[in-house]
């Protein structure tokens, strides 16, 4: 019971991190219909300037933290004026393919600027360790799952009391009624980017502290599970993205710890299956009806 | 019905005369060993993207999981050929490969196609991981090491036959009732239905022929390059497919066969300058999507394009 409860605690501060990556996926996909792929990459940059941030100037985690996520808001932004704006009318598999290029282009840039080694995350908070029972949890997770935590917090209330949040969730709904409407379409799709890749590089940062290394590649995995999460919670869904992290955080340690961990990632994409053929729209999703 | 048309001939000699042309090269020395592993690619790419095409371009079913039947038809072939060491053994394999490939993808096919869009492409992707996850995991498959010393068959003529092969078993099927049920799925799903369409048939059947020559393409892929490892499989390589089918158009079999060409060129071209090779290659995808969305021929074939400046000629003649 209590390796059970121990591994629960590691699944939430693990899932945590990919509920951050998820809801970037899920508010992406639920505006432009686009999975970006270069999400994940987003993801492994912040964890860099994170990383370049704490072992250069000696600022400590929450500087280093607001700094890669201002850095990924930046490139969010730019990647979408860049490479998706020119395709909001192409067709969705073109995006798709722009953003696979993009992916591609980020992870092979920084392979050339900074080289393909795994580089070790300074520690930057101390590994102190409280018990309660048997189980152990440690200052990381704490302020893994308390960031986390306060950022979604922040985003609910973004998304549900602003005005701009109002627009987000009208333009999700119908891009020409939004515009109708006095909606700045492009404007609101920015500031959807610029939210979910601030999410993202939060997430790196968190991950490169959790992990304890950081690679110009790490992004592809991890980017590919927030991916399930976004789609087991139901995609476009905010809510949905959590839960759908934290599942799928808690599964995969869980099967590390009972299983065989080289099914970990086999596991998660079986789940992801199951999932689409029993309920296609996710544990939150809406039905959509089809219209001819 | 008359088999050997105009066309057909015309067809058939131009097969041949790529044929004798790289041939000849090859004996010459212009081609030398470097490329020949740069046009044995293309060929193991055009088989790849020609197949994926059907299941992407023609029927409108957007997979991303096309390199897990392809590594089914490599890992068959593979263990195959190593327990019988002939010439026979390989074309066992390969056909073995294939075969275990389609019966993979029937299995995934019907209950994955029922989701549409993003929902399958996430699905399939799941499917190629895996796979690839139970190579890595088996003991036949020898785990991440992968399997080193596969008996050497697939050559250039074999190669080409397989190639050429392809092309011409698809384009047929494309030209048959099965193959225009697929195309009228793609332009729209609930049109064909009413029209009689069994939709969810004609998926599973377009994705069987798929996942055959994908298996195929593997079986090649293990002879000639003789080692595999589960890694060469991954995300990635569904990606680069799924890439040559898109640049050259999304149904479109010149285009495929184009792309796969011009991208084994350029990735033979880059290969001298390997750190910014990856990064060139990303460039130029976005570039060319964000010019050029629709891909190098859109949705025309070689025919189409011939057919209009003849068409022209004709009119005067008449």
């Amino acid at each position: 019971m209590d390796q059970f409860l121990q591994q629960i605690v590691n699944g939430i501060s693990l899932g945590s991190i990919y509920a951050l990556i998820a809801l970037g996926y899920t508010m992406i996909y639920g505006i432009i219909k686009l999975i970006n792929f270069a999400h994940g990459d987003i993801y492994m940059i912040g964890a860099y300037i994170g990383f370049a941030v704490t072992t250069y100037t000696n600022l400590g985690f929450f500087p280093a933290l607001i700094i890669a996520m201002a850095g990924c808001t930046v490139l969010g932004v730019t990647i979408e004026k860049i490479a998706y704006r020119p395709l909001r009318n192409a067709s969705r598999i073109a995006v798709l393919i722009t953003a696979i290029g993009m992916s591609f282009f980020l992870e092979y840039t920084m392979m050339f600027f900074v080289g393909a080694e795994v580089r070790s995350y300074p520690m930057i908070l101390s590994k102190k360790t409280f018990n309660f029972g048997d189980i152990l949890i440690n200052i990381q997770q704490i302020y893994i799952v308390l960031t986390a935590v306060a950022l979604m917090i922040l985003l609910q209330f973004i998304v549900h009391k602003t005005k701009t949040g109002k627009a987000m969730r009208a333009v999700s709904v119908d891009k020409e009624a939004a515009q109708l409407m006095g909606i700045n379409v492009n404007t609101t799709i920015s500031f959807t980017f610029a939210i979910g890749s601030a999410f993202a590089g939060a997430a790196g940062v968190l991950v490169g502290i959790y992990y304890n290394s950081i690679d110009p590649l790490m992004g592809m995995m991890p980017g590919l599970k927030a991916f399930v999460a976004a789609v087991f919670g139901g995609i476009g869904n905010i809510p949905g993205a959590m839960i759908g992290g934290l599942g799928i955080g808690i599964m995969e340690t869980l099967i590390s710890g009972y299983g065989n961990s080289m099914y970990r990632d086999a596991a998660v994409f079986a789940l992801l299956i199951i999932i689409l053929i029993v309920k296609p729209t996710g544990l939150l999703g809406k039905n959509t009806r089809e219209k001819v | 019905m008359r088999t050997l048309t105009k066309k057909n001939l015309l067809i058939l000699g131009s097969i041949l005369l790529t044929f004798a042309l790289v041939q000849v090269l090859v004996l010459v020395g212009i081609l030398d060993s470097f490329y020949e592993i740069t046009i044995a690619t293309i060929c193991i790419n055009i088989i790849l993207a020609v197949s994926l095409n059907l299941v992407t371009g023609f029927t409108g079913q957007f997979s991303l999981g096309h390199a897990g039947f392809m590594s089914i038809g490599a890992y068959v072939c593979a263990i195959i050929s190593m327990r019988i060491g002939t010439v026979g053994g390989f074309l066992l394999g390969l056909l073995a490969g294939a075969l275990a490939a389609t019966v993979v993808g029937i299995l995934i096919g019907i209950p994955t196609l029922r989701l549409k869009g993003d929902y399958l492409a996430i699905a399939t992707l799941g499917m190629a991981e895996i796979i690839r996850v139970v190579f890595l995991n088996l003991e036949i498959t020898n785990g991440a090491a992968g399997l080193n010393g596969i008996p050497r068959y697939a050559n250039w003529l074999w190669l080409y036959f397989f190639t050429v092969m392809a092309i011409v078993i698809i384009n047929n099927f494309l030209k048959s009732s099965p193959g225009r049920a697929c195309i009228a799925i793609r332009e729209d799903e609930i049109a064909a239905e009413s029209m009689g369409i069994n939709t969810t048939k004609y998926k599973v059947i377009a994705f069987a022929v798929g996942a055959f020559f994908a298996g195929l393409a593997g079986g090649l892929y293990a002879s000639y390059f003789y080692f595999l490892k589960p890694d060469l499989f991954g995300f990635m390589k569904s990606v680069d497919i799924l890439v040559i089918v898109v640049l050259g158009g999304l149904g479109s079999l010149t285009g495929s066969v184009i792309a796969a060409i011009l991208l084994g060129l350029i990735t033979t071209f880059l290969q001298s300058f390997t750190a910014v090779r990856m990064i060139v290659y990303a460039v130029l995808l976005v570039v060319i999507m964000i010019f050029r969305p629709q891909g190098l021929m859109g949705s025309k074939e070689i025919n189409d394009l011939l057919k209009f400046r003849f068409g022209k000629k004709e009119e005067k003649i008449e």
